[in-house]
C-alpha cells in the first residue's frame, strides 16, 4: 500500500535524525539539505541507504545530486512507489 | 613425487610500521586548493598525513617497516624464506618491490614477489603468508604492505588530495608454536567486484587517482560489515569477543559505520587516519603497529582485520594479537 506524504516526510524525519542528528521536527519539506540541515554528500548517501530499507525505494547516486529538498526526497519516494 | 607436510597453522610474531618524516597538516592543503581543517575533518576524518620525500622510495619505506618487524620477530634474517610487498604504487613495473627489499634486510634468496590488491593488499598477503606457511612451502614469512601514493595525486584535487598519503607497515608470519595451539591466522574472507573497477582508478601511468567518492562510500557502508561478520563466524569469534577492530583507513567514517554494524563493543577501533592519512596496503600494518607501541592490542587476543578498496577487492580475517 502506497505511503501518504506525510509518512513518508515522518519516516524521513526518523533516517535523517539517525543519520544526522538533525531532530526530526525540523525536517519540514522546504528545507533543503545542504543550506538549512548542514548535511554533506556523505551523509545524503547515508540517507539514501536507509531510504532504500525503510521505502524500498533505491535512490541511485546521479539522482541524489537533484534531491536539494526534503520535498525533492519525499516526491521521488512517491513517484518511485507508484511506478513501482 | 613427494608433496610438502603441512602445518596445523600460522601466526603472527611481530608487526613493524614506518612513516616518513614530512607531516603535511590540512591548514598546508588549504592554501594549494580551496578546501579547509573543518572540511576535512567533517568529510573524511584526517587532521595530517605524512609524505615522503623526493629521494624516499618505496622500497626505503617497506624496509624500514619490514626491518622493525623483523626486529620485533627476533627471528634472524636467515630465517625468512618468503617475502611478500602488497602495494599498488610500484617505482616500477620490474624489477619488483619484494626482492630488493629481501637484499636490503640481508635476507638472503627468499621467495619474493609483489602482491597488488589495492587497500586490501594487506588481508590478501597475510591470508597468502599464512597459506604458505600451512602448506610448508614456506617456514617463516615477511609480509609488507607500503605505499607511496603521493606520487599519483594530484596535489591542486581536493578530492584526493587531502586523503591519500604514503607510508608502510609489516608483520612476520611463522607455524604455529605448537600443533593445538589455537592462536594463529583465522580464515580469510575475501572478494572482489569488477562491476565497480571504475570507481578507484589510475587510468594510465600519465594520470592520477581518481575515485567517486559517493559510489565508494555507499559501496562500503553497505558491502563490508556482513564480510566482517563472515570473517568472525569462519574463525569462531564472536564479534564481542574481539578486542580490536582493525579496518583499512579509508575515510573515518566509513569506518564508524562498519564498526557500528559489526556490533563489537568491547573492541578498540582503529583510528590511524587521523594522523597517518589513508596508506592504502600500508594501512592496516601501519596501525596494528602503532596500536601495538602504544600496548592497546591485549597479547593472545582476537582483533579483526578488514581490508578493501580499488579492484574492487576486500578481504577480511582474525588474527591473534602477538
Amino acid at each position: 500500500m502506497a505511503m501518504t506524504e506525510a509518512e513518508i516526510l515522518a519516516g524521513l524525519g526518523e533516517i535523517i535524525d539517525e543519520v544526522a542528528g538533525v531532530p526530526a521536527d525540523q525536517v519540514t519539506p522546504d528545507k533543503t539539505f545542504v543550506d538549512d540541515l548542514d548535511i554533506d554528500s556523505l551523509s545524503m548517501v547515508e540517507i539514501a541507504v536507509a531510504a532504500q530499507d525503510k521505502f524500498g525505494v533505491e535512490i541511485p547516486d546521479d539522482q541524489l545530486k537533484d534531491l536539494k529538498t526534503v520535498q525533492d526526497v519525499v516526491d521521488y519516494v512517491k513517484r518511485s512507489e507508484v511506478s513501482a | 613425487m613427494r608433496v610438502t607436510q603441512g602445518r596445523a597453522g600460522a601466526r603472527i610474531l611481530a608487526f613493524g610500521g614506518y612513516q616518513p618524516a614530512r607531516v603535511v597538516t590540512n591548514d598546508e592543503l588549504s592554501q594549494a586548493m580551496d578546501t579547509s581543517d573543518e572540511w576535512i575533518q567533517a568529510r573524511v576524518g584526517i587532521a595530517s598525513r605524512r609524505v615522503a620525500g623526493p629521494d624516499e622510495s618505496l622500497a626505503d619505506m617497506a624496509a624500514a617497516a619490514g626491518g622493525k618487524a623483523l626486529a620485533g620477530s627476533g627471528l634472524s634474517p636467515e630465517d625468512i624464506d618468503l617475502v611478500i610487498v602488497a602495494t599498488c604504487t610500484p617505482e616500477a613495473p620490474i624489477p619488483n618491490t619484494a626482492a630488493t627489499v629481501a637484499r636490503r634486510l640481508g635476507i638472503m634468496a627468499p621467495g619474493a614477489y609483489d602482491l597488488n590488491a589495492a587497500c586490501a593488499g594487506f588481508c590478501y598477503a597475510l591470508a597468502a603468508a599464512s597459506d604458505s606457511v600451512r602448506a610448508g612451502s614456506a617456514t617463516n614469512v615477511l609480509v609488507i604492505g607500503a605505499e607511496k601514493l603521493s606520487q599519483w595525486v594530484d596535489w591542486t584535487d581536493r578530492s584526493t588530495a587531502i586523503i591519500f598519503a604514503d607510508g608502510a607497515g609489516a608483520a612476520v608470519v611463522s607455524p604455529l608454536a605448537e600443533e593445538d595451539d589455537a592462536a594463529g591466522i583465522g580464515p580469510v574472507v575475501w572478494g572482489s567486484d569488477g562491476d565497480l573497477a571504475d570507481k578507484i582508478i589510475i587510468s594510465d601511468r600519465n594520470s592520477f587517482i581518481h575515485q567517486e567518492g559517493q559510489a565508494v562510500f555507499r559501496w562500503a557502508t553497505t558491502a563490508l560489515h556482513p564480510v566482517a561478520k563472515e570473517a568472525c563466524r569462519r574463525a569462531g569469534v564472536d564479534p564481542s569477543e574481539l578486542t580490536a577492530f582493525i579496518p583499512h583507513q579509508a575515510n573515518l567514517r566509513i569506518i564508524e559505520s562498519i564498526a557500528r554494524r559489526l556490533g563489537a563493543p568491547q573492541a578498540i577501533v582503529a583510528d590511524d587516519i587521523v594522523t597517518a592519512g589513508n596508506t592504502s596496503s600500508a594501512s592496516i600494518p601501519l596501525a596494528l603497529s602503532r596500536m601495538a607501541e602504544r600496548g592497546e592490542l591485549p597479547s593472545g587476543s582476537p582483533a579483526l582485520l578488514l581490508g578493501f578498496g580499488a579492484g574492487i577487492c576486500y578481504a577480511a580475517q582474525v588474527i591473534t594479537v602477538p
